[in-house]
């Protein structure tokens, strides 16, 4: 791979997470917790990992994403407007009505989104048929997916787990998002998923854990499950939910929630960089 | 009306002959597939064929992503699990997105028999009807199942088709045409129509042949789409004779004769009454027992026909 401009994602990054309060703002509602702290983790995968291609969406070779999470629309919106799959105009139309960009990933209206999400667990169960594809027509494309760490306490998620290892399915490299909060509080007080680690490597997956917010690490991981054969790699990474924001971070509170006009112009404010 | 095939025998075959046409075709099942007749597809070509495991969310999940790979995915269990267990994949990962799967579901109904009532789909039409962007096909007899699977392979988007364990009367020849939202009078009638579906049908044959010989001539017309719904054969039926029975091997709220029931309200309303399952769960038996038992045979179907005659 060529050197990596660590710069350059940084700065990807915050206008990504600006474009994330500016959408929910404008819309009024939405889910800006977990889009922020995926914000790293997207544009890593779209501006360094994915091959993709802005001009043709349905390229046949190119790799393929799904938001499970499908609440962080907005941080996959503000990646595939950075992308230049859409006007980042449309941004500010999100979640009104007559507008593309649905409350959660409509994938019959909207460039670059690969599956119609929104529904918790759903997304990832696609991707196992999405992978299965691939291989099938014997494809080099890799399929990515994002899940939250609540979304793990669905049932299909573990059904699709199964799936994946049984089929050996090395083209598909899961990431868990994992700030450690839902909507009613902490993971371990409202659910727990502990030990989460080993319950990915106990269904059969290569199982790496980093920093979702270390652009070296995330990079490292992804190679790493590139390299990983004859299983699905998971990337647990650990995040803070609301990244880059000081009063959204790790506040369950803000997990969907929109800011008011003051607040958003503070969050916009900290997170600097050019306006 | 020559042998009995269930309708499940005849989807296994046409998935296989289908198979040998179309390479876009992939076939998953939820460890069900000795029963399904999907094992029939899989020993011609498993290296399409997916078993998904106990898992009808992900068997759902799976096919959908399928299907966004340009893939035809056929995905079958029981009518109870792919329409109870994985209703809410159903309609918001395969339908929403209009994604061109064909869950193709068997054991549906009372006729499922021995198992009871935890195994008999008696709501999987109402369900799948009130989904956007859902075509519902409920195939009569093994002949028409067989074309009911090449016509929706030819289509594109959702389908959710429905077959049955037992065997059942073939009524149709092998030149007979399966046109998706195009019902077929089965036979000419003056004073009643007779609106079935599935094997649901042979039976208003039955039912036809006992009015005849009471002086009553009825029609007998196969729905075999549920939805869209052949509006223009249900009217004509309604202006023509100006009395209706449906008859469905499902509960009577929900399904055939609730989406006639709609059709006739709005365009045409006349006499009607629905033979069906009365808005109860079913029991172990053996299928036929259960069908008479639950009201689902040609004597119910007379009865009904006399009373909306009366009321007519």
């Amino acid at each position: 791979m060529e050197k990596v401009d660590y710069n350059q994602l940084k700065s990807i990054s915050t206008e990504i997470r600006k474009n994330i309060i500016k959408s929910v703002h404008a819309a009024g509602s939405g889910h800006p917790g977990g889009s922020l702290s995926a914000a790293d983790i997207l544009t890593v995968l779209y501006f360094y990992k994915m091959k993709v291609d802005p001009k043709n969406p349905k390229w046949e070779e190119r790799d393929r994403f799904v938001l499970s999470k499908g609440h962080a629309a907005p941080v996959l919106y503000a990646t595939l407007a950075e992308k230049g799959f859409f006007s980042k105009e449309e941004l500010l139309k999100l979640r009104h009505m007559g507008a593309m960009l649905q409350g959660h990933p409509d994938m019959k209206g909207t460039p670059g989104i690969e599956m119609s999400t929104g529904s918790l667990g759903q997304g990832f169960s696609s991707t196992i048929g999405m992978a299965l594809a691939s291989k099938m027509d014997k494809k080099n494309n890799r399929i990515y997916t994002l899940l939250g760490d609540g979304e793990v306490q669905e049932g299909i998620v573990w059904e699709a787990a199964m799936a994946a290892s049984h089929y050996k399915l090395d083209n598909l490299t899961a990431i868990l998002d994992f700030n450690g909060l839902q909507i009613d509080g902490k993971n371990e007080d409202v659910m727990n998923i502990h030990p989460i680690e080993e319950k990915w490597a106990s269904f059969g997956w290569h199982v790496v854990a980093i920093n979702g917010h270390n652009f070296e690490e995330i990079i490292k991981a992804l190679d790493e499950a590139e390299n990983t054969k004859e299983k699905p790699t998971i990337i647990i990474a650990k995040t803070i939910k609301g990244k880059g924001v000081s009063f959204m971070e790790n506040q369950a509170g803000w997990h969907g929630n929109a800011p008011k006009d003051e607040e958003a112009q503070q969050a916009l404010d900290e997170l600097g960089g050019a306006n | 009306m020559s042998q009995k095939i269930a309708t499940r025998e005849a989807y296994g075959d046409a998935l296989k002959e289908l198979g040998q046409v179309n390479e876009n075709v992939v076939v998953l099942d939820a460890d069900l597939s000795k029963s399904t007749k999907t094992a029939v597809f899989q020993k011609e070509f498993p290296e399409r064929f997916f078993n998904m495991g106990i898992a009808e969310q992900n068997l759902m999940g799976t096919a959908a992503g399928f299907a966004t790979s340009g893939k035809i995915p056929f995905a079958s269990t029981f009518a109870m699990f792919a329409t109870g267990r994985a209703f809410e994949i159903i309609r918001n990962s395969i339908c929403y997105p209009k994604l061109n799967v064909k869950v193709c579901a068997t054991h549906a109904g009372i006729t499922v028999g021995e198992d009871g009532a935890s195994h008999q789909a008696l709501e999987d039409l109402a369900c799948m009807r009130a989904i956007p962007n859902m075509t519902v096909i409920n195939p009569a007899d093994a002949v028409s199942a067989k074309k009911a699977v090449f016509a929706m392979a030819d289509f594109n988007g959702p389908v959710y088709a429905r077959f049955g364990r037992a065997a059942v009367p073939t009524i149709y020849d092998e030149d007979m045409k399966f046109e998706i939202g195009k019902g077929i009078q089965v036979k000419e009638g003056k004073d009643v129509s007779i609106i079935a579906t599935g094997i649901m049908v042979s039976l208003a044959l039955e039912a036809s042949k006992i009015l005849k010989s009471e002086g009553i001539d009825s029609r007998v017309i196969d729905i075999h789409t549920i939805k869209p719904i052949d509006k223009d054969l249900i009217i004509k039926a309604a202006k023509e004779t100006g009395a209706i029975v449906t008859a469905e091997e499902h509960n009577i709220i929900g399904g055939l004769g609730s989406a006639v029931a709609e059709v006739l309200v709005e365009n045409h309303p006349v006499s009607m009454k629905r033979v069906g399952t009365m808005d109860t769960f079913g029991e172990s038996g053996k299928p036929n027992d259960l069908m008479k038992k639950y009201g689902l045979t040609g004597e119910n179907i007379v009865k009904a026909v006399k009373e909306v005659l009366n009321q007519k």
